[in-house]
């Protein structure tokens, strides 16, 4: 378990990525020093009470001394994130949740990471732990060509980048779980890959129902509303099949069997 | 150095600052974050005979200056709280109120014996005011109800007991007294107030359960109102909480009659809320030079 971390620290860069997105790097040695790929930071976007309780982002870079975190702008609370500038102080809580589990990563074996719309977050952090070096396939779907991130930077650790738009204006029209059935298909002894997945609730269902289908461990990280972060106020519960988890502190990666919709 | 210590009837406390009850687990999921020690009290999670899965999700959502929850009572039950929570709640050292619910007065009683024979356990208080549960009503919500309850844990404990009110009454006094009349120790309130928010797109309300207790900055006055109006009608002591998120808040708090206060969303936000408010009270006190938080309790000049 990683020691949590509560305190204000400095934002090193706060730039926007696309048209409503943003990439925020946070200079917070004491957080990264235990952090790993697919645990979150819980944000507060400002020292009121309004908006009242924190945000969490997952860790979508994590650097020897900071983090980075990527952000679309929906609400007042991103709203806000938004607003800040390299060097003002921000208050951040973690690292927090139990992030993939790189140990039972085999590298022998082939990984297949698979993005919806902002779920390219946390997979982004996985990649560079090490899965993404060896040429893995990345499919990674969006509404529109405008809502396809990060692409670049899963084709420079030599990751295989495939893309599905909803309207086909980039790469493959149709659902990134169609790419992700084909590619299966195609793959000889795919039942040696392992899956791991972000993004809404409806891909990670059809996810979830392949990786069935193929015999291959798919693992999610999920989201739900959160309050407390550390599993105090069990408010982010998810039905899975031992019962009621939570999302903060029980995950937010779990395996994706696992989950009851 | 002002004196910070208070009596609550028979349960001291170093300070008047406690965490209200599910808002801080059982108090190790903070251990990273916050000087445990240095809290007055800690409420646990109300914790009933049996185990309680909880209310399907969404389980909470933030609303203007506040959140509401739909929790639904989730915890171990009774024995698992005992074998695996209450030896770490104890190593902490200050003293551990242990938060019930129950469906009958008997009940009530049959946990309140268990957990009079452990040592650690300082008081019990009776959570009669949970908005989650599906139930028609609350038994906060009715006198008589009320007074079956605490009677009956009065009987089978030597320990304090609080009684935890609702706001979502038309006349608190009235449960109050009720209270008072079957021997609590010590009231504490209020509750969350009933509530529920809607998801536009779909129709559909947010929380799994529809309705869910609304908490945070936003029921601040409110619970001030109620604190005043049952201090006037009882003679107990009370913990005060509702929205508290700073040290002007729990001042505020103690001015309108409140021993104690207790922090509980707040805490979400910035757990080491409760030891700030601390920290901030003895400022306050040696500021304006008051030797002791008690000539504080209810001098709200009205």
């Amino acid at each position: 378990m990683s020691k949590i971390v509560q305190g204000n620290f400095q934002i090193l860069a706060n730039k926007k990525v696309g048209v409503d997105y943003f990439k925020m790097e946070v200079g917070a040695p004491s957080v990264v020093k235990q952090a790993r790929p697919g645990q979150f930071v819980h944000v507060r976007c400002r020292n009121s009470i309004e908006p009242l309780l924190r945000r969490p982002f997952s860790f979508h870079r994590l650097k020897r001394s900071s983090f980075e975190i990527l952000y679309k702008v929906i609400g007042q609370g991103t709203n806000l994130l938004a607003k800040k500038r390299k060097g003002d102080k921000i208050d951040i809580l973690g690292p927090l949740g139990n992030g993939f589990q790189l140990s039972s990563i085999n590298y022998q074996l082939s990984t297949i990471l698979v993005a919806g719309g902002m779920g390219v977050a946390p997979l982004l952090a996985l990649a560079e732990a090490g899965v993404g070096k060896r040429s893995c396939p990345v499919l990674i779907g969006a509404r529109t060509k405008r809502e396809v991130l990060c692409a670049k930077d899963f084709k420079k650790l030599g990751a295989k980048v495939r893309i599905a738009t909803d309207d086909g204006s980039l790469g493959y029209r149709g659902l990134v779980t169609d790419l992700l059935k084909k590619l299966l298909l195609s793959t000889k002894n795919c039942q040696l890959s392992t899956i791991y997945a972000c993004g809404p609730k409806p891909m990670l269902q059809e996810i979830t129902r392949l990786a069935k289908n193929f015999r291959i461990p798919a693992y999610g990280s999920l989201e739900e509303n959160m309050a407390c972060g550390v599993g105090a106020c069990l408010g982010c519960a998810i039905k899975t099949k031992q019962g009621y988890k939570q999302v903060c502190k029980d995950g937010p990666v779990f395996n994706l069997q696992e989950i009851q919709c | 150095m002002p004196n910070l210590s208070v009596s609550l009837g028979k349960l001291k406390l170093a300070n008047p600052l406690l965490v209200a009850s599910g808002t801080f687990g059982y108090a190790g999921e903070y251990q990273d974050l916050v000087s445990l020690k240095k809290i007055g009290a800690i409420v646990t999670k109300t914790i009933t005979l049996k185990a309680q899965k909880g209310n399907p999700p969404p389980r909470l959502c933030e609303t203007y200056s506040g959140m509401l929850n739909a929790i639904g009572l989730e915890n171990p039950g009774l024995q698992a709280f005992i074998d695996k929570k209450l030896s770490s709640l104890r190593k902490i050292g200050v003293p551990i109120i242990v938060s019930i619910a129950a469906d009958t007065p008997a009940q009530f009683a049959r946990i309140a014996r268990r957990l009079s024979s452990i040592k650690s356990v300082a008081a019990l208080e009776l959570n009669i005011s949970c908005p989650n549960l599906g139930k028609r009503g609350l038994i906060a919500q009715d006198p008589q109800a009320t007074y079956r309850v605490v009677q009956a844990v009065k009987k089978a404990t030597s320990l304090p007991v609080i009684t935890k009110l609702s706001p979502n009454v038309t006349d608190i006094s009235a449960i109050a007294s009720a209270a008072q009349r079957a021997g609590s120790d010590i009231l504490s309130l209020v509750n969350t107030f009933f509530g529920m928010a809607v998801d536009l797109p779909t129709r559909k309300p947010i929380l799994g359960n529809t309705t869910g207790g609304l908490s945070g900055p936003a029921i601040k006055p409110q619970a001030l109102w109620m604190l005043r109006q049952v201090f006037r009608a009882t003679k107990l002591p009370i913990i005060g909480m509702g929205g508290i998120m700073n040290t002007r808040d729990a001042l505020e708090f103690i001015v309108c009659g409140a021993t104690a206060v207790a922090v509980g969303t707040a805490n979400f936000v910035n757990p080491r809320v409760s030891v700030e408010i601390i920290a901030g009270i003895k400022d306050y006190l040696n500021k304006n030079k008051i030797k002791n938080i008690k000539q504080l309790v209810g001098s709200l000049k009205a």
